[in-house]
């Protein structure tokens, strides 16, 4: 009953095409990270480089998750009809899993570095890998907390067209971070390794 | 155009072949670069190829590009986001490479 | 308890203290006066937890003025220790505070001064000109203004605990490194810059949607007034241009406080990385400056030749090209940081490229002139003083444009003499001609015009006695940032000649100061009753002085451009059907989260933990608290819109 007249114009579409711009300001914030490593990714000083340090299969493995992590939240339907709360909720769970154990995985990795003696201090290429993978890491945590700000009312009070528009954003989010994802896997593990 | 029925349909068909399509790539990519299929150069415009047609795949299958009605605003700012995005990795590594070479040995 | 903060952080010499003192007293006046007048919960109310775009802008324009004259008094300082520091004397100015001296005046000006004007435009004008009620995301608009204050609050207080940047008002590193720049002044500058980066980015981001969305029926984009088009221009730089500003401040601040490094002189980080990646926002900054003043000289030449503005199209056509090119031009700023010639070329013909779309905006308004019937108001006559003064720096831009040549002019007074000559007479005379056109619209009554004329004299005359002398420096080999120098090399009569010229400037500026006063005291007597002062041709001037909240009473139908002018040619009178209008209620969250965020930048630049863990906790409550409230508009009934339409269109007798 608020929603509908909280404007004249059309707020769905506008909110989605606005959250659509952040992202692609987010995008520019990435390729700046991206620039930043490929151009210090070298600068060893005298530690260990990609070759020595990523595990491919790793790699690999956080790939997957996350690749299946946004697939399933493709497939959670958005629909004010009651009959599709259940499986709103069943396939956004899996996201969250999914999502949740790449993030475990990817924390366990940097942790590997860090008790290595190979922390974000040890080197230019050192800092660029942290902060590039790290950033990403850091979107998707802050996208798995807005998962569970968002749910929390449609499990209270289910669906409106609010939360349909805001999860409609956090789809888009979520797609979009395995889309640079692929870019990370590619350039830094991928192109590290040999 | 737009009521206030939200329209998003979810098309199970779209994440499935989107899934498949990024499982393959990302697999083809991994092994060329796991079993030395290539030369170094090689392998790094293969894989890069790669996860450029990764990236398509899941901008049409999930994200939807360029399905959206007109104006079509999301496919604008997209490829204006990538024209910029080139300006600066392509701009940056040329400078950076240049100023490396030239001032760095 | 309070991380790296002391009280040592609390002492300052003579002069800072003369400025901290007449800061804190100027503020509690302010409170005072507010007090005084009992109107400190109106102020709150109607101000400070506002939504409304046109409140928005008049307080981006506040703190904007506010910042101007801290920056001036800065030019000044500059200018008065170069005057008289040579040979034996050594100036008034301490080394290291002459160098915050220059930082902070370059800081304030670009970012509090110029983004601050710009933002005000977009939020006074964009919506009217383009027939709309509100902005796409009002709550966003004031989550923006909030963080632009919080980070004009961090440069202020820098003033008052602990000290401002000496690394000029981009850091370059290695010098703003911790290794060479071991206190908090680099962080103050680095967290000022970064939370009013954000907001920019958030609002360019709101003004874009603004105008693709929320157009009124029938102005399609080749309808929209060319000040919308300049703007739109200024917003899809915005949006591609301030992330990097953000990934690059975010990598130095990691360098800082995580001891990273992205641009250290060690451990293999490249300082030549953060040049590259400052400049790639840089450029587009500076184009994002004076796309909005462009884009008021071409409703300012139209509106006073009586004459609709020559060539639309191509005007259009060169906004367009002027921000592609402006992605492509950044090296320009780093010639002889040692690339080689094929880049340097490349960068050094991209850069003579974009004067051939400013000309053509130049020429446009002069034709616009011809052949009309030209009204020498105040408006027009800042356009006079940018028009001869932009141009003559756009031209030494082309000689600097010229690697080799650049190799000369490069950090020597003549640069310095060049951008000012492109921001002075572009951005600032731009907000200027602005203020004078638009002041009638949002307050109700008109400018002094005499006073105001005295000002533009003022200005343009001083701005020309103060930088034309630093071309001549330049090429004599004077280069910028010098606090002292010998008299063998000559320079100090032309050093002179600048320094009277700043103080014309303030007299300018005092003119400036004593119109809006005297216009206050004689309002009664330059009421304007129509909404149209200026037989305006743009839907803004079919409201009235000041417009009521929701802008226009019924959204108006366009059909070409200069809309209003057509709609006063037709003189149509259709009875009005009023309809229910929602207007976003009034909150105090988005100060709440400016508030946090100045929080923040304070406990990290003084390492305070606590404070920083919870004002960065504080930001997500409040989005939650805000996101969570489910009544966040209310109603005026088409009986009251109808009831406050009868109202204004009755005589004020």
């Amino acid at each position: 009953m608020n929603e509908v007249s909280n404007s004249t114009h059309d707020s769905y579409s506008t909110t989605l095409l606005g959250f659509w711009v952040y992202l692609m300001t987010d995008c520019i914030l990435f390729t700046t990270l991206f620039a930043t490593y490929v151009v210090l990714h070298n600068n060893t000083y005298g530690g260990p480089s990609g070759r020595e340090l990523f595990d491919l299969r790793f790699a690999l493995t956080e790939t997957f998750l996350l690749l299946v992590s946004s697939c399933t939240s493709g497939l959670a339907p958005l629909s004010l009809d009651k009959k599709a709360l259940k499986k709103t909720f069943f396939w956004f769970g899996i996201t969250f899993l999914f999502g949740a154990a790449f993030l475990v995985l990817e924390l366990s990795e940097f942790t590997r570095f860090v008790e290595g003696g190979n922390g974000w201090t040890r080197s230019a290429f050192l800092s660029a890998f942290f902060t590039l993978v790290g950033t990403h890491g850091l979107h998707i945590s802050i996208g798995l907390l807005w998962m569970i700000v968002l749910l929390v009312p449609v499990w209270k009070n289910g669906m409106t067209l609010l939360s349909c528009k805001r999860l409609h954003c956090f789809k888009l989010f979520w797609h979009f971070l395995d889309v640079v994802w692929i870019f990370i896997f590619t350039v830094v593990y991928l192109m590290g390794a040999f | 155009m737009d009521t206030n029925e939200p329209h998003y349909k979810v098309s199970v068909a779209s994440c499935t072949v989107g899934f498949l399509v990024s499982v393959l790539l990302t697999a083809a990519a991994y092994f060329t670069v796991t079993e030395q299929l290539f030369a170094k150069k090689t392998t790094v415009i293969v894989i890069g190829i790669f996860a450029f047609l990764q990236a398509v795949a899941q901008l049409l299958f999930f994200l939807h590009l360029g399905q959206e009605g007109k104006p079509r605003w999301q496919t604008l700012t997209f490829f204006s986001m990538v024209t910029v995005l080139s300006i600066l990795i392509i701009g940056s590594l040329w400078i950076m490479y240049n100023l490396n070479y030239r001032m760095m040995n | 308890m309070f991380g790296i903060l002391t009280l040592d952080a609390f002492k300052h010499d003579a002069i800072e203290m003369i400025a901290n003192i007449s800061m804190i007293l100027g503020f509690l006046g302010a409170l005072g006066l507010l007090i005084y007048l009992k109107r400190v919960k109106w102020f709150w109310r109607e101000w400070i937890c506002s939504l409304d775009p046109k409140k928005i802008g008049v307080m981006y324009a506040t703190v904007a003025l506010l910042m101007l004259f801290k920056g001036l008094v800065d030019a000044l300082m500059l200018r008065a220790q170069q005057m008289f520091s040579v040979d034996a004397h050594q100036g008034f100015l301490e080394t290291s505070h002459f160098q915050q001296v220059f930082s902070a005046h370059g800081t304030t000006m670009i970012f509090f001064v110029g983004m601050g004007v710009v933002f005000s435009l977009f939020n006074l004008l964009i919506p009217l000109q383009i027939g709309a009620r509100d902005v796409a995301f009002p709550f966003l608009n004031a989550i923006s203004f909030w963080l632009f204050g919080a980070g004009a609050l961090l440069v202020n207080v820098s003033l008052i605990i602990g000290n401002f940047s000496a690394a000029g008002w981009l850091a370059y590193p290695p010098l703003s490194e911790l290794q060479f720049s071991p206190d908090v002044g680099v962080d103050y500058w680095i967290w000022s810059v970064q939370i009013a980066g954000i907001g920019s980015l958030l609002a360019g981001i709101n003004f874009l949607l603004t105008i693709c969305k929320m157009r009124c029926p029938g102005m399609t984009l080749m309808k929209m007034p060319l000040f919308v088009w300049a703007s739109l221009g200024a917003l899809i730089l915005i949006i591609f241009a301030f992330p990097i500003l953000t990934a690059t401040l975010g990598m130095l601040t990691l360098d800082r406080v995580f001891d990273m490094h992205f641009f250290t002189a060690g451990s293999g980080g490249n300082p030549m990385m953060y040049v590259n990646l400052i400049w790639a926002w840089g450029h587009p900054e500076v184009y994002i400056l004076i796309l909005p003043a462009f884009g008021t000289f071409s409703e300012v030449v139209a509106t006073f030749s009586q004459k609709r503005l020559f060539g639309y199209k191509s005007m259009v056509w060169a906004i367009g090209a002027i921000t592609i090119l402006s992605f492509i031009v950044w090296l320009h700023h780093f010639f002889t940081m040692g690339a080689g010639a094929s880049v340097n070329a490349f960068f050094g013909i991209m850069t003579m490229l974009i004067a051939i779309p400013t000309g053509v905006k130049i020429f446009n308004w002069l034709f616009t002139q011809y052949r009309g019937r030209v009204l020498f108001k105040t408006p027009l006559l800042w356009f006079f003083g940018f028009a001869i003064a932009f141009t003559i720096g756009g031209m030494t831009g082309m000689l600097l444009s010229i690697p080799p040549v650049d190799f000369q002019f490069h950090n020597s007074l003549f640069l310095i003499a060049h951008f000012h000559s492109m921001i002075l007479p572009g951005v600032l005379f731009g907000f200027f001609s602005a203020f004078s056109y638009w002041f009638p619209k949002f307050s109700g009554f008109k400018l002094n015009e005499k006073l105001g004329r005295c000002a533009c004299w003022c200005w343009i005359v001083g701005f020309l006695v103060a930088f034309m002398p630093l071309y001549t420096l330049g090429l004599m080999g004077a280069t910028r940032r010098l606090n002292h120098y010998e008299s063998s090399t000559g320079w100090q009569p032309l050093f002179i000649i600048a320094g009277c010229g700043i103080v014309i400037i303030i007299l300018g500026a005092t003119f400036q100061i004593l119109q809006i006063v005297v216009s206050v005291i004689e309002r009664k007597k330059n009421l304007d009753t129509t909404g149209d002062p200026w037989n305006g041709r743009t839907l803004e001037w079919a409201t009235s002085s000041p417009p009521p909240i929701y802008n226009f009473a019924i959204v108006p139908e366009v059909t070409d451009i200069d809309a209003f002018w057509d709609q006063k040619l037709a003189k149509k009178k259709e009875t009005p059907v009023y309809e229910d209008i929602h207007i976003p209620k009034n909150t105090p969250i988005g100060a709440y989260i400016g508030g946090s965020a100045f929080l923040l930048g304070f406990g990290i630049i003084w390492h305070i933990t606590w404070l920083t863990i919870l004002s960065a906790a504080a930001i997500p409550f409040f989005l939650i608290v805000r996101l969570s409230e489910k009544e966040t508009e209310y109603c005026i009934s088409a009986k009251e819109v109808n009831a406050l339409e009868d109202a204004r269109r009755r005589p004020t007798a």
